[in-house]
């Protein structure tokens, strides 16, 4: 989580004020019950209704306060919050974009996604959180307890007991459930793979009648999942219970010990009354804590799970150090070398050829042989293991990766079009082709023909098979 | 809302056992808690000062007191149990449903809905269902009975004191109610936007390698922080206005305290004589249940936000749910002998209903014929293909396989007499061996291999790093399409059906290889009636009938020599491919 500090960076204030507005909240917080005390103790037993009255205007005073200390405490934790979680999330999105094909393969496209929209919400959370009660709870228990003891020392050792027995609860609900909670994202995971899974392969499926074999291995998926769910819900289940128990029973304790320290004339009755409060504030207090400890876990395995993003290198650097030579021949190869990450076999060994501006290279071989992975060398969506790749007379490496790919037009075999109209797919490459450009550009992929008989030229993309093949084509036209 | 709360509760019905105890426990746990104030003010009661402290009863409500609250404790923990079971085996339940439907509904539906919208469904909507909708009834009920509760414990201690609170009752209501609005309205506006934002990400990240091509990454990312912002916007509001819930909760609960201070503090000692009198202890009680009384009126109204979320999240699972399956297999024929012939009569069929595609469709097959279908792009050849194995239904004419008419016997016994292999591979992840037995899962090793072999498929994974038990991941494992393509042949190969239907199936796949499983597809077809659609004219040179498929209609319909012969269609078709290749 730490790592992630950066992106902070733009809400120093925030990140400050808001605790602090948070902190002045608490400690108005922890003066009413000593306020309260008084009352029953000066102002009751001695009948004074000035003095009750005055108290309780102290009290509301301080409760109006402190509301205006706490909102402004949550909008700055809101504002930080969602200003980190935006920027988080623009970076992992451009550091994704800078990956080479190789790291795509590596995390898995479903993967990444969850990354980008999931985790950085998790994350952000924890730092929204974190503002507004990573200072205040600590702050409330500890005031708590200094405050008790400066009542009695004797009577406030029982409640430190009880805060500490509780916190032991905590951290062992805590180091019980997380790992719990891992096994229930990766269940999750599996159900969004199986249905993925199940909606590309629709055709497949049924036409082996295999609905049946593929719900009951998602119904195995959901049975394990909601297992694990009642598994670690009945650790934490522990937790509320137990804390609730512990505190009451703290109450029990400073009962007996606190009537025979007021028997013994050490404490009056007004100060019971304030510990028993302290007591219960510290109940609640921890309970936040107890949940305030889950979002963190959750948000320090998002901020894992992110930073194995970041933390990995795109293997294919940009520099820009170079203009393209038009003179020199297009496409060299000097003995190119190569294999895919994580596979020890080379894929490609060897090769060398020259291609001229305006000269055509075609490639033939046998399924597997290497033709694709030839053609992805050239684009450098892979970089080479040995060897050199020039384009127009520089080192491939040598160029930015947007630069060289834009003097490229390729047509990959998969056809991916993406929602909006075929005229926006059109201009993928060419931002601001005009109408004429993309209906000649059509023409020249013999698409044209289908295109014009759409109803309108807005027409949102909703073609199968062939026609995005030949839409593609299109768009590969330099 | 309520119609959708009703079916919740339906899928509920199994575990009612759990919904009962759940609620009978909570009620138990939460009305033991609010005992315990009482029994503390009258320990405190007891407690007068030096020298005056009544051990023996103090004793006496020690123990009670601490009996009260183990005994809470642990309902509170039962109630906890219960309510787990009951949310996530129900929401498994409508998990397994949903995915179900999925496995029934028509292909139109599927291939009609946005893929990362059905997968949200499954995944997100579900969860949501069950924190809002499960976790928050349970809420809601001890929430009421906390209120409800402590009105009354109040009411035994001091009438008069305890109306004082229920006037004030409104104030806590009324916060909670324009909390609950503000963050709701932006809460949906958050949700629309991240939808946007994932469906952005999914579209954009699941075809990265085409933003690569395009060198498209710098207007994505224009476009990515734009949605960003977006939810930055919308976001800070939501966030902020339903943050604002604990601290207006202390403060309302701070003037309930200081309203009950100072008219329990006045007539302690008689001195506002119409409250009655109240003793110290009864006063200490009073504080605390004021500490607690606004907390479940907040719960509640986050509760009803939570519920309306909820409510529209099933919503969404339950209209997949409820979309009209395919008409029923039940009482329909099972094929069980196919003789391989196949008879298309005036078949009439479109996607649009305004857009007629297939007219006037009729065709003989007699068993054992190869039949070719070529045509122009988006002339219908693959519809054929969605109508003869019934992924869509024709509008009128018939089908007859083996004489009888397709739309009698069951769907999966029409399709098991067909192997289909199409332009677009598809394998699931699991291992390739797992892939190739997958219309045979108790096929041997040997089967696997010999299939295998037959497609010229095991040389290449025999060098895959763990051979036949290599698995297969999402991205394919660095296969290559024709790989791919192989081993969804194999899969074939492995079940020997009467019918093969060959959609494309050795695009991706180099010539000389294709001529070998050409070979090996000859073998098998030998008795078996075949459909190839395919644009290398070439390969399907010794087809016993050629269609010619223009416009949704058959315009040319021969053997090779025949259409050649007749200088129509096909034979331009064919001199214009040998002449750009």
């Amino acid at each position: 989580m730490f790592k992630l500090k950066r992106f902070l960076r733009n809400y120093k204030k925030e990140l400050i004020l808001g605790p602090f507005f948070k902190l002045l909240e608490a400690i108005f917080e922890l003066i009413v019950p000593v306020v309260m005390a008084k009352i029953i103790d000066n102002g009751i037993t001695a009948g004074d209704k000035e003095y009750i009255i005055k108290m309780i205007g102290l009290i509301i005073l301080l409760g109006v306060c402190g509301l205006g200390f706490a909102l402004t405490c949550q909008y700055f934790a809101a504002k930080c919050a969602y200003g980190f979680g935006t920027d988080l999330r623009n970076a992992l999105y451009s550091h994704i974009n800078k990956f080479s094909h190789g790291e795509i393969d590596k995390f898995g496209t479903s993967s990444l996604i969850t990354r980008i929209n999931n985790d950085t919400m998790l994350a952000q959370n924890g730092v929204n959180m974190f503002i507004r009660l990573a200072v205040r709870a600590p702050f409330l228990i500890v005031g708590a307890t200094i405050i008790s003891m400066m009542i009695d020392f004797k009577l406030s050792l029982i409640l430190l007991a009880a805060a500490v027995l509780i916190t032991i609860v905590i951290a062992w609900v805590k180091k019980k459930t997380l790992p719990m909670y891992n096994k229930i994202q990766r269940g999750l995971d599996k159900i969004s793979l199986l249905t993925r899974e199940n909606l590309d392969g629709v055709r497949v499926i049924r036409a082996f009648s295999k609905q049946d074999t593929e719900t009951k291995e998602l119904e195995k998926e959901s049975e394990q999942l909601s297992d694990a769910c009642i598994r670690a819900g009945r650790v934490s289940a522990i937790l509320n219970p137990l804390t609730f128990a512990l505190m009451n029973l703290g109450i029990v304790a400073i009962m007996w010990f606190g009537g025979i320290r007021v028997n013994n004339g050490f404490l009056t009755q007004g100060e019971i009354t304030a510990f028993v409060n302290y007591m219960t504030q510290i109940l609640l207090v921890l309970i936040v804590l107890a949940n305030l400890i889950v979002i963190f876990s959750k948000a320090s395995s998002s901020a894992a799970r992110i930073n194995e993003i970041f933390d990995t290198v795109p293997t294919i650097n940009d520099r820009d150090n170079s203009e393209f030579d038009f003179s020199s021949a297009a496409v060299s190869f000097e003995n190119v070398s190569f294999s895919y990450p994580g596979s020890s076999e080379n894929s490609l060994e060897g090769i060398s050829f020259t291609l001229n501006k305006g000269e055509i290279l075609g490639i033939i071989g046998g399924t597997g042989s290497g033709k694709s992975t030839l053609a992805n060398l050239i684009p450098r969506f892979y970089d080479i293991t040995s060897g050199k790749i020039n384009i127009f007379g520089n080192d491939i490496k040598d160029y930015s990766c947007e630069k060289l790919r834009k003097i490229m037009g390729i047509i990959p075999q998969k056809a991916v079009l993406f929602s909006g109209t075929i005229a926006e797919n059109m201009r993928w490459a060419k931002e601001n082709a005009t109408e004429e450009e993309i209906v000649s550009a059509l023409k020249t992929a013999q698409a044209w023909e289908f295109v014009s008989a759409l109803p309108e030229k807005s027409t949102p993309i909703f073609l199968r098979g062939e026609k995005i093949f030949r839409e593609v084509s299109v768009r590969g036209l330099p | 809302m309520f119609k959708t709360l009703l079916r919740i509760l339906k899928y509920a019905k199994p575990y009612k056992l759990s919904l009962i105890a759940a609620i009978v426990f909570s009620f138990i746990g939460v009305m033991l808690s609010l005992f315990v104030p009482v029994i503390v003010g009258k320990g405190v009661d007891i407690i007068v000062g030096e020298g005056n402290v009544n051990f023996t009863e103090l004793v006496k409500i020690c123990i009670i007191l601490a009996a009260a609250v183990v005994v809470s404790a642990l309902f509170q923990w039962l109630t906890s149990l219960a309510t787990n079971r009951l949310s996530y085996n129900t929401i498994k339940d409508i998990r397994i449903d949903y995915f179900n439907k999925l496995g029934k509904v028509p292909l139109k539906f599927i291939d009609g809905s946005a893929r990362g919208e059905l997968i949200g469904r499954a995944v997100n909507d579900i969860e949501t269902v069950s924190d809002g909708l499960i976790q928050g009834f349970t809420q809601l009920f001890s929430g009421v009975v906390t209120i409800l509760g402590t009105l009354v414990f109040m009411l035994t201690i001091n009438v008069k004191i305890a109306f004082i609170v229920v006037i004030l009752t409104p104030v806590s209501l009324f916060t909670a109610a324009i909390i609950t609005k503000l963050s709701h309205d932006s809460f949906a506006k958050q949700s629309d936007f991240r939808g946007e934002l994932s469906s952005f990400t999914e579209e954009m990240v699941g075809s990265q390698k085409v933003i690569k091509a395009f060198s498209y990454e710098k207007r994505s990312e224009k476009k990515f922080s734009e949605i960003n912002d977006n939810i930055k916007k919308s976001g800070v509001r939501s966030v902020f206005f339903s943050s604002m819930t604990n601290p207006t909760t202390r403060f309302v609960n701070g003037l309930i305290y200081a309203a009950v201070g100072a008219a329990g503090a006045l007539s302690a000692k008689g001195a506002v004589g119409f409250l009655g009198t109240i003793t110290k202890g009864q006063l200490s009680s009073f504080l605390l249940y004021s500490n607690q009384y606004t907390k479940p009126f907040n719960e509640i109204s986050g509760v009803v936000t939570e519920l309306q979320n909820a409510v529209a999240s099933a919503k969404r699972v339950f209209a997949v749910i409820d979309e009209p399956a395919e008409s029923s297999d039940e009482n329909k024929m099972v094929l069980e002998h196919c003789d391989g012939s196949l008879s298309i009569k005036n078949v009439e069929f479109s996607y649009i209903p305004e857009k007629k595609l297939i007219r006037n469709f009729s065709l003989d097959v007699k068993p054992g014929q190869k039949i070719a279908i070529v045509g122009p792009t988006g002339c219908g050849k693959t519809t054929v293909i969605n109508l003869l194995l019934r992924f869509y239904d024709i509008n009128s004419g018939v089908i007859r396989l083996s004489g009888i008419d397709t739309m009698e016997m069951t769907r999966s016994s029409l399709r098991s007499q067909f192997g289909m292999v199409l332009q677009d591979t598809w394998l699931f992840s699991g291992t390739v061996a797992e892939n190739i037995a997958y219309g045979k899962p108790d096929a041997t090793r040997e089967e696997i291999i010999e299939a295998a072999k037959a497609v010229h498929a095991h040389s290449f994974i025999k060098r895959l790093p763990q051979g036949y038990d290599t698995l297969i991941n999402e991205e394919g494992s660095g296969l290559s399409q024709g790989q791919k393509q192989l081993i969804s042949i194999a899969r074939i190969m492995i079940t020997d059906p009467p019918m093969l239907i060959l959609d494309e199936a050795t695009s991706s796949i180099d010539i000389r290889t294709e001529q070998r499983i050409q070979r090996a597809f000859e073998k098998i077809m030998k008795d078996k009636t075949s459909f190839i659609i395919a644009h290398r004219l070439s390969t399907i040179k010794n087809a016993d009938t050629i269609l010619v498929m223009k416009d949704g209609n058959i315009i040319e319909q021969g053997n090779h020599q025949q259409l050649m012969d007749k200088k129509g269609f096909y034979e331009n078709l064919y001199h214009s491919q040998f002449a750009s290749a």
